[in-house]
């Protein structure tokens, strides 16, 4: 990307640029108690978990490894795992 | 000092008024879209002349009363990326607190124009002029022009919008008068009519500019890898500025009829042995005082500088060759430090046949610098003065229980 004066962009960049090679643990979501309640979507600051009951999964290019999912996961369904272990 | 050529129409135009009332009259005729100030002395009248103008329905601009200089150096920022021109003025103690978004205003390349009249800084408290307040943000990327009088003063904000908002600049330009000595004096000044104005400043095209019809994101976050650039890409609009500033003087001459503006002025340096260099007001008591020591036999001239930042190092150095001996005269202190102008001038003389440099500190706070001043300068000059002097100074003030 070429600078420009005053760094002005097109918008969108936060969908360009892939943010969640920060993170240091990630949510795995073990698909065993879930019961579909939905907290861990609603409450994910970043908006990146999808799916439903006994498929949530999250999108790993932006998900910062925050662990509120597995915080107020009710049933326990969601682990946090130490990237690259 | 402003030259009037023998056919200038604008004689017409010239009337008795307070410097701010001045500054006012021509920044309405640049057409701000937004103006937006705090008051503070002595920059008030100005703004207080403005805000008389929007009442009156007498100048079309928006103009934003806020709580703070802070407020009015954002409302100018926002306004500007939405691609409007505008015009803000402080003070003192109202430049520092604006301080923070004049670096943004700097960084996000808006061309905003601002006026400093002059005033020191607390404590202890002063409501008096010297130039402490506009040096305080020497590095924060804002054009800085310096004016003698009302006439230049005035001259400067016109000029100042056309270099600021040159695509190859896009930089805040500060215009710095000093407080009271120019603000609140009454001067013979030549107020150009809107037409003139028209015909040389024409209306502002922004390059980039907010709007929901086409969005884009302004003065994104920045890694390491890019933020030297940035700030290099600010630093090269200074150098083009440097050249532009005396092609927009000569442009408004044409236009004009008068000369009020380029990098420096030099009065009296043919075969000078000493040189003053000074900015803004004090500039003229050196003109005459310079006369009267010439008619005394004494080799002395004057560099008048116009443009602080960008600083013209070139010019500098051009018109202090062969001088044996320069005073610096400042009307700021770097607290601990040797000069704050002094130091860009020894800088512009660095490697080269170079002079003796004396740092004069002189009318701090409002004191008066007089003819005497001047000559007690010359002569600790020719003396060999010290590295730092302070003129003026009087010991006797200081108590018992000092250090």
């Amino acid at each position: 990307m070429k600078l420009t004066i005053g760094l002005v962009t097109s918008p969108g960049t936060s969908r360009a640029n892939k943010t969640g090679d920060w993170r240091v643990r990630r949510p795995v979501f073990l698909h065993k108690t879930c019961t579909g309640c939905l907290l861990c979507q609603l409450c994910c600051p970043e908006g990146v978990v999808y799916g439903e009951a006994k498929t949530f999964d999250c999108d790993f290019d932006y998900c910062k490894g925050c662990g509120i999912c597995a915080q107020v996961c009710p049933v326990h369904d969601i682990e946090m795992e130490l990237e690259g272990e | 000092m402003v030259v009037l050529s023998q056919k200038s129409a604008s004689l017409l135009h010239m009337e008795v008024l307070e410097g701010s009332r001045a500054v006012a009259e021509v920044v309405k005729r640049c057409r701000p879209h937004v103006i937006s100030a705090y008051p503070i002395t002595p920059q008030t009248h100005i703004v207080e002349n403005l805000a008389q103008m929007v009442a009156d329905g007498e100048l079309a601009s928006e103009f934003v009363n806020v709580e703070s200089e802070h407020s009015a150096a954002s409302v100018c920022l926002g306004a500007a990326a939405t691609g409007a021109r505008t015009y803000t003025a402080t003070s003192s103690q109202g430049l520092a607190l604006m301080s923070e978004v004049l670096y943004n205003i700097a960084g996000l390349r808006l061309p905003v124009v601002l006026t400093c009249a002059n005033r020191t800084l607390s404590a202890p408290l002063s409501i008096w002029n010297d130039h402490q307040d506009s040096l305080m943000v020497r590095d924060a990327g804002v054009i800085q022009l310096f004016a003698e009088d009302c006439q230049e003063a005035a001259d400067m904000h016109i000029q100042a919008y056309k270099l600021a908002e040159d695509h190859r600049v896009l930089l805040p330009v500060m215009v710095a008068m000093d407080g009271f000595i120019l603000t609140h004096t009454f001067e013979p000044v030549t107020i150009p009519t809107q037409e003139e104005v028209d015909a040389f400043l024409p209306p502002y095209q922004p390059l980039h500019y907010l709007t929901p019809k086409a969005p884009l994101s302004m003065g994104t976050w920045c890694e390491p890898d890019k933020f030297l650039e940035v700030k290099y890409m600010m630093h090269q609009a200074m150098e083009v500025a440097l050249t532009l500033i005396p092609q927009i003087a000569e442009d408004f001459r044409r236009h004009f009829g008068r000369y009020s503006g380029g990098l420096i002025e030099e009065y009296r340096m043919d075969d000078a042995q000493t040189a003053f260099v000074a900015m803004g007001s004090l500039v003229t008591t050196i003109k005459d005082t310079v006369d009267e020591l010439r008619e005394e036999g004494h080799r002395v001239g004057l560099v008048k500088i116009r443009a602080y930042r960008p600083f013209p190092t070139q010019a500098v150095a051009r018109a202090l060759e062969g001088v044996e001996r320069v005073a610096v005269i400042e009307k700021a202190i770097s607290i601990g430090g040797v000069g704050i102008l002094a130091a860009d001038i020894k800088s512009a003389l660095y490697g080269r046949e170079r002079p003796m440099v004396g740092t004069f500190i002189a009318g701090l706070g409002g004191r008066d610098v007089t003819k005497d001043s001047l000559r007690w300068i010359m002569e600790r000059l020719e003396e060999g003065a010290t590295l730092q002097e302070f003129v003026d100074l009087n010991l006797s003030l200081i108590g018992d229980d000092e250090g």
